[in-house]
């Protein structure tokens, strides 16, 4: 496989959403784009491959979205779950630019769902696209590819020649082959580090062989590790991880969207001592889910076992693998692995405890838990009805939060405050300025999306002047 | 039916899909599976048959090989089509044809217009195959009246019966009581999405097909073949009426209703099945299956060659070439309809009865 000899106005080094929209912004600003992408061609896309619709600021109801949604609101739900770990500057920036996704988005090949019966199938601040992620990484690529973007696969960037904050060349291996591609600047958009278990193991140790990636296995963070190296001024705690509870029969990477568990509210949570160890009814899973990765990896062993009974079973969203079932608790136990005695302990301490309530998982409702550690405060029934269910989970890792600064150009931020001239960052590794703590369903593409137009078109504007 | 480990197969990917959900905007198949946790032989037999192969999923699947769920929705569909069309055709003796469907369509082709141009040298003589008729009545000269209307007639009803029969059982077999069926606003619904072709539309992008870009192609070629084939039938229940109820015999002027549909439905049906094979041939293979392929391709030829005779008899209607075209072009009509019932066209009342169930479901849903 060869490596093109000439020289570009634009390099990207990425093939997910983030890379794509600045890839297509650059081209259409009248720069010579190559975009490299380090997975092959059946499998590209990165992490964007997984997702489903886009958080953006609307005015009004379309048919995509059942409502407006304000710039001031977008900013006080990211407000919310970051707790202020935010650039405000820019993240007011993301809300404001995301408000012609609506348009821009189909007008670069993507397709929005139509409702399928009545708006049962829509939301209100995020529209979702038809197909899902890939089909619209798909679009993505057709339409860059169509518009005049060379784009190589099987490209791996392994560094950046850079002196005083100055890009001159990517060092790109492909197949057997290595060499160097010059461009005029660069845009990074490789995502973050979360399928690098080594890296991972440096905060967490051993623990991270138990982790679970639920994307794709090329976010190995080499180049947010070289932008590092050479100086760029890091952002976000690198010992965190957006996790949610998957199942542990996932596959180690790329399990995506079906091996996410959503039994948790409907039963109870125990570790490998067969003990409780967090409020399973805490508040809606939506709004929680994405605690329960971080939690499970803290546990002995980074796993857990969610345990539903007869009256659970059902009432969440079919699992792809199927429960363990048993007819009594401590024979679960025994299929689990775990203690008989213990479980059937903790079950029995639970289900003494549930006060009687009218139990409504459309709201907080009030079955809880009294004298009990941790409590459960909503949806607390018995598990007393066979069949007993359980479902093994550990921390499915999303993204990281560990990123390189960025200014409102997308320009990367050095040691010394100042940026550097021609090189910009999109995406997952500049994420964390703007969430650096928590989660948004369909924000991160709206940071890829806006920083990638963003660094597409400051970095044509600055190669093609 | 279809065997032990193709029902597993679709089954485990049915449940990944219903973990997954992303595809539901692109079908009627998806909101059906939706309304289901678990995944019997009848249910996916139901769900093969709602699909129209549009492919949409398999390239926006996340999934979709070289993931280790390889997922490839659109080939396990299309086994278990093929399983159905062969496990409701009757009589059973019968199903073997879809097994080489291939060489069946060709033999019984060869065989048709060989036992046609046979009967007609040894009943009537190489003199009257090989000279011109013109004027009223021509065609009857060459194969006389009773000979053409009666098995025309016998193997139309045969056809119908068989094909009847089929959907009925399948209805049955799917869940489905035969009052059920008699539901207007569902026959409505699933009327409407088979004459446009909906679900070749794949949510308003088109099907990714031959390959992997959108296109309404397919589509509208497929307008083609079923139009073309509809304006012919017209033409000839036209020519039919003018025979037995005006007393007015073929063949019919230029300028005449039966020779007008006939020629348009023609042209429509060669341009329509020409372009399914080009389409056909230059199709991304992954996500296709063996024997349907076979099917498709038997059952276009078919439907090619019986217009392009049909033609060129119209072409050379006065000459004397018309005696062996017209015993030509008897039997591939009489090949087509006796193929009917055991070959791709049985599509038609699967889909169509499962377009209906579908409508009823999402009424209720």
């Amino acid at each position: 496989m060869s490596i093109p000899r000439r020289s570009y106005d634009v390099v990207v080094v990425g093939g997910g959403n983030a890379a794509l929209c600045a890839a297509m912004t650059a081209q259409r600003a009248g720069a010579a784009v190559l975009l490299l992408e380090a997975a092959p061609e059946a499998v590209r896309g990165g992490n964007s491959r997984h997702t489903r619709d886009i958080r953006y600021v609307h005015d009004r109801a379309s048919a995509f979205v059942t409502g407006p949604y304000t710039a001031e609101e977008f900013w006080e739900d990211l407000q919310r779950v970051t707790g202020g770990e935010t650039d405000e500057a820019l993240a007011r920036l993301t809300i404001a630019e995301s408000a012609d996704l609506g348009d821009w988005m189909p007008a670069h090949g993507v397709r929005w769902q139509q409702p399928l019966k009545g708006t049962l199938h829509l939301a209100r601040t995020n529209a979702f696209f038809l197909g899902g992620g890939k089909a619209m990484v798909n679009a993505y690529y057709d339409t860059a590819r169509k518009r005049g973007v060379e784009i190589l696969y099987e490209a791996e960037v392994q560094g950046l020649n850079v002196d005083d904050g100055l890009f001159h060349s990517a060092v790109v291996a492909r197949g057997g082959a290595s060499g160097e591609v010059r461009a005029k600047a660069v845009v990074v958009a490789s995502g973050g580090f979360e399928a690098n278990i080594p890296w991972l193991k440096e905060y967490w140790g051993e623990a991270a062989d138990h982790f679970v990636i639920r994307g794709t296995p090329y976010n190995q963070g080499r180049l947010l590790k070289e932008l590092l190296a050479h100086g760029a001024r890091a952002v976000g705690n690198p010992r965190e991880f957006h996790a949610v509870a998957v199942d542990a029969r996932a596959p180690k990477f790329d399990g995506g969207i079906v091996t996410r568990l959503d039994s948790v509210p409907f039963g109870i949570v125990v570790n490998r001592e067969a003990c409780r160890f967090y409020d399973e009814g805490e508040d809606f899973w939506p709004k929680r889910y994405a605690i329960w990765g971080g939690l499970i990896a803290r546990q002995p062993g980074q796993i857990a076992y969610s345990i539903v009974d007869a009256r659970g079973a059902g009432r969440f969203m079919p699992s792809v693998f199927p429960p363990l079932e048993a007819r009594s608790v401590g024979d679960l136990a025994d299929l689990l692995g775990l203690d008989a005695r213990a479980l059937v302990a903790t079950v029995e301490a639970f289900n003494r405890s549930v006060r009687p309530g009218a139990f409504d998982p459309s709201r907080l409702d009030d079955c809880r838990t009294e004298g009990l550690e941790p409590p459960k405060s909503h949806w607390a029934l018995p598990v007393d009805q066979p069949p007993f269910w359980a479902y093994p989970v550990r921390p499915g890792i999303t993204f990281t939060y560990l990123g390189v600064t960025v200014n409102r150009q997308a320009q990367v931020v050095l040691q010394d405050g100042q940026p550097a001239p021609n090189i910009f960052a999109a995406g997952e590794v500049m994420a964390g300025n703007i969430l650096g703590r928590g989660y948004l369903a369909g924000f991160g593409l709206t940071i890829g999306t806006v920083f990638g137009r963003i660094a597409g078109r400051e970095a044509a504007r600055h190669a093609v002047r | 039916m279809p065997s032990a480990e193709l029902v597993q197969e679709a089954a485990r990917q049915m449940v990944i899909c219903n973990a997954c959900r992303y595809c539901e905007g692109y079908c009627a198949v998806f909101p059906a599976m939706e309304l289901r946790r678990a995944f019997a032989a009848p249910d996916l037999t139901y769900l093969a048959n709602l699909c129209f192969d549009c492919r949409d999923c398999y390239y926006a699947c996340q999934y979709a090989p070289p993931h280790e769920f390889a997922v490839n929705v659109p080939r396990v569909f299309a086994e278990l089509r093929a399983d159905t069309y062969r496990d409701y055709s009757w009589p059973r003796l019968l199903a073997g044809l879809y097994r080489r469907s291939g060489l069946a369509g060709g033999l019984i082709s060869a065989a048709s217009v060989a036992a046609v141009l046979f009967l007609v040298l040894v009943l009537r003589g190489p003199g009257v195959l090989l000279s011109a008729h013109v004027g009223p009545g021509a065609f009857y000269r060459v194969v006389p009246y009773a000979a053409m209307v009666l098995p025309a007639v016998a193997i139309s009803l045969f056809g119908l019966a068989a094909l009847l029969g089929g959907a009925a059982r399948f209805w049955r077999d799917t869940g489905g009581s035969l009052r059920e069926m008699l539901d207007g606003r569902a026959l409505l619904r699933a009327t409407a999405d088979a004459f446009t072709l909906r679900y070749l539309g794949g949510g308003g992008a088109g099907c990714n097909y031959p390959d992997e870009g959108f296109s309404q192609a397919r589509r509208w070629l497929h307008h083609l073949v079923f139009y073309g084939f509809l304006l012919d039938l017209a033409a000839t229940t036209v020519a039919a009426g003018y025979d037995h109820l005006l007393g007015w015999p073929a063949p019919y002027p230029l300028l005449s209703a039966p020779v007008i549909l006939g020629t348009l439905g023609g042209i429509m049906l060669v341009a329509g099945t020409v372009g399914l094979l080009v389409l056909k041939w230059r199709s991304d293979p992954a996500p296709a299956e063996r024997r349907m392929v076979a099917m498709d391709v038997a059952f276009l030829l078919v439907l090619l060659l019986t217009s392009v005779t049909g033609l060129l008899l119209l072409a050379l209607r006065e000459t004397g070439a018309m005696g062996v075209l017209l015993a030509i072009h008897l039997g591939m009509v009489a090949a087509l309809f006796v193929t009917l019932p055991y070959g791709k066209f049985a599509h038609l009342v699967y889909r169509y009865a499962a377009l209906i169930r579908s409508a009823i479901e999402q009424a209720r849903a």
